[in-house]
Formats: structure tokens, sequence, C-alpha cells
């Protein structure tokens, strides 16, 4: 019951990119087409969930037992650095194709913040490991829903008749700020 | 003293994931072919996949590989087919430089409009709604084809007719492509010898249509029956190779001039991206 409660909440309630502000970027950068977007969510649900797994463990494994833990954010780049670089290079060797779809996504979203926001929330929340894996999943799926749900509305916005002054990142961020107070509806399912 | 602990776990953490790093990179390293590279130098990099590639990337692949010749981008043309054969270590075939040739001469004073145009202004919208010329095959003039050109061959002249500047085109085939009527098509260069008129109206409608349309009079046919034929209201000619230089007089004695050579002082016009003009004058030309 409460891994669906993290699931629904990381989704839907605080959903990382309308509840928290957090991967900003790439939500507007790459949700021009629903294709890439897709890619892109798919990317983050990726690094999400190995960040989830790679922090946990260096969480609760080194620096709480050894009182270390201001060494958080320094640590949790450090290892999702190295952990997505590692990714990158297997995908390489094992998977062309895949490496062509995601590849160029995974560096861009390395240091983002949703994912280092992702590590530091874990943490905080003193999730134990299963948790923190469900929390890392659907916070990407979440990212994933977002991104789409924006570029669908972007392609239909390239056809609308915008007002000049608003064209191009303002009607975006005008969007993104509408959605977002459309989620807070959600806001009310679980306490 | 508390300062060395921070310091020494983050380096041992640092060391631990660079050393991991360091044996997965030699484990997982994959052999990139070093001719990719300097074979994406030396393309063009238009990404204008007249090569029948996704892009220049692609092509440097395939090459690599062995799925395309050395003379597969027309873009680059000769020079860039010896250096790739130069790389790849394979005899090149010349290049056939190809340019875009327009197959209309239904300028603004040979064919008349039906009506006024006042829509989107681009050929493919107004080819839409049946054109707005009486001609229902030619030029429409809203320059479709220049802005697909990405090397600035193309403008649109006095006349009404694109100009296609043979130094500058590079046969991607792009403004092909964009005219929604088909009226362009790449050929080599060297071929002089057109039907300018793409029109399939029975001889007694394109008379009053166009003063530049073939008439079907098969007087081109008469002289060169050996590489021209008539065919749906239209002269076609086969094979242009075929059509021996002598008869070619005979060939141009065309009543609307629909059949000739390749006027080579219009288009020697240098081209320019002109300013753009009055748009609803340039094509709605009063007759």
């Amino acid at each position: 019951m409460n891994l669906l409660v993290i699931f629904i909440s990381a989704v839907l309630i605080n959903n990382f990119v309308f509840y928290y502000f957090l991967g900003l970027c790439p939500y507007l950068g790459v949700s021009r087409k629903i294709g890439p977007s897709i890619s892109m969510g798919m990317a983050v649900t990726f690094v999400l969930s190995l960040t989830a797994v790679a922090s946990w463990m260096i969480n609760h494994w080194i620096l709480l037992p050894y009182g270390l833990d201001y060494l958080q954010i320094v640590s949790f780049i450090l290892v999702i650095a190295a952990l997505v670089q590692l990714v990158e290079m297997f995908i390489r060797k094992v998977s062309p194709p895949l490496y062509q779809a995601m590849g160029i996504y995974l560096p861009l979203i390395t240091t983002n913040c949703v994912i280092m926001g992702l590590a530091l929330l874990a943490a905080l929340k003193n999730y134990n490991f299963l948790e923190t894996v469900i929390f890392g999943v659907s916070a990407g799926l979440g990212f994933t829903l977002a991104i789409v749900l924006m570029a669908a509305i972007r392609e239909q916005l390239d056809l609308a008749d915008v007002p000049r002054p608003l064209r191009g990142a303002a009607i975006a961020l005008i969007t993104a700020g509408i959605i977002s107070l459309a989620f807070m509806g959600f806001s009310g399912i679980i306490k | 003293m508390n300062l060395f602990i921070p310091v020494i776990t983050m380096g041992l953490i640092a060391f631990v994931l660079s050393v991991g790093l360091f044996f997965a990179y030699k484990k997982l390293k994959v052999a990139i072919d070093p001719r990719l590279e300097e074979i994406a130098e030396i393309l063009p990099q238009a990404n204008c996949g007249a090569c029948g590639f996704a892009g220049c990337q692609a092509l440097a692949e395939a090459l690599v590989a062995g799925q395309a010749e050395p003379n597969a981008c027309p873009v680059g043309g000769n020079e860039v087919a010896t250096r790739l054969a130069a790389i790849l270590g394979v005899e090149s075939s010349a290049v056939i430089k190809k340019v875009a040739r327009l197959h209309c001469r239904g300028h603004y004073e040979a064919a008349p409009v039906r009506s006024l145009y006042v829509g989107v202004s681009t050929c493919f919208a107004a080819h839409l709604l049946g054109g707005y010329k009486l001609c229902t095959y030619g030029c429409l003039h809203l320059g479709d084809c220049v802005r697909a050109c990405q090397f600035e061959a193309m403008v649109i002249g006095q006349d009404g007719l694109p100009l296609i500047d043979e130094q500058k085109c590079t046969g991607c085939g792009k403004c092909v492509e964009a005219c929604p009527r088909g009226l362009l098509e790449l050929h080599p260069v060297e071929r002089n010898i057109f039907v300018f008129c793409r029109s399939l109206d029975r001889p007694a409608v394109s008379r009053k249509v166009c003063k530049n349309a073939c008439i079907a009079c098969n007087i081109c046919v008469r002289a060169c029956p050996e590489a021209i034929i008539m065919e749906s209201n239209l002269a076609r000619i086969i094979d242009w190779k075929k059509i021996p230089v002598e008869k070619i007089p005979a060939i141009e004695k065309c009543p609307t001039g629909a059949i000739s050579r390749l006027k080579k002082e219009i288009m020697a016009v240098e081209v320019k991206k002109t300013e753009p003009q009055d748009e609803r004058r340039s094509y709605c030309y009063e007759n």
C-alpha cells in the first residue's frame, strides 16, 4: 500500500515537473515533438531508476554509517555522472540502435536537477531500498507523462494563432503553468 | 583532522569510480573506423539527402561499410568523389553533374491568369485550388522551389519563372519535390534540349491557355522520330542523346518554341535573392 502511495504521489501529485519544478530545462527544450519527448522521458526514467539505486547504496552503505551525510550532494553528483558514463558505454557496445535513439539524451540529463532532486528527496524521506526504487521509477514516469503532455500540446500550438508577443518560449511557459495548475487538482487524493 | 575525512572519502569514491570506468572503457570500447571521421569532414554536411541516405553521417557510414559508391554525393561533385575514393582505396567514376531544369515557359505574358488569387502565397496552396492560371499544368510563380533550395541557386525571375543558377545548383532535388506540379526535373548539365511544357491539354485548349505550350503539332516528331514521340498531346524526348545535332534546327521549328535548346543567355542571368516584391502584383498579372 505504501509503495502504491509513493507511486501515485510521484507520478501525479508531487510530480517532479509540476510540483517541484525540477527538470524544467529538458521539459521545455525537448518537448517540441512527441517522438523525441518520449525518448527523453524514457532516458530520464532509466537514469532516475539507476540513480535511485546508486544513491541509496552510497547513502546507506558509506555516508550514513560514518556520519558523512553532509557529503550527499557532492557524492551523488560523482556517482551519478560515473554511472551514466558507464551505462552510455554499455548501451553503445551492446545496442547501437538504442544508443542512436537515447544516447544523445543521456549526457544531457546526467547532471540535471531532476536527478539530483530525486536522490536528495529519497535520502530526506528515509525511504528503504524498495521504496527508493519505486520512487525513482515513478518519478521518471511522471516526468515522461509531463513531457509527452507538453509535446502534444505544443504540436497543436504550432498550428494555433498565438499573439505575436507570446510566441515561442512565452506561450510554452504559460502552457506549462496551466498544466501545472491542472495537476494541482490531484493534490487531494493523498493526505 | 575533520577536514581530512570528507577529502579522503570523496577521493576514495572518485578513485574507485574512475578505476571502474577505466576498465569498463577498455572492455566496452567500440571500435570506430577512423575513416568515418575523415569522410565526415570531406562531405558537405548539408544533410540534404540527395545521396539517398538519411544525411551526411549516414552516407559516411554506408561508404565505410561499402554500401555506397564514392560518387554517391551529387552535391560534392567530382572533387569530393576523388577524395573519398582516395580514402576508401577504390576507383571512382566521374560524377555526372545534374541540375534542376524547369519544364514550363508559361511566364506572365505567355500564360494568362484565370482568376485573382489572394490565398496563401505558396504554389502548393494555389495548386490545391486548381491554380489561378488558365493553364492547369504550368508554373504558378509563387516560389515553392526557391524556398526549398538550400543553396540559393534559384530565384523567381522577372517573367515569373524560377531561374536556376547552374553553378550553384547541386542537383539535390529539393525543388523537384517542392514543385506541386512536377515541373522541375534533374538532368545532366550537358543536356540542352528539352520539351518546356507539361500540359496534357488538347491542342485547342493548350493553344488558348499558353503561348508557349506544346500544341501536339508533331513537327518535332517528324523531324526526329527515333528520339521524340507524341503522347497524350505532349511531345516527349525519349533519349536526348539520340538526337543528332543536325536535326536540332528542324526540331526547333516548333511553332510555340515548346521544344527547343536551353536559352543559355537566360540561364546566365546572375541569380540573386531579390527583395520580396509586392506579392499580390507578382501573381495577379494583368494581361
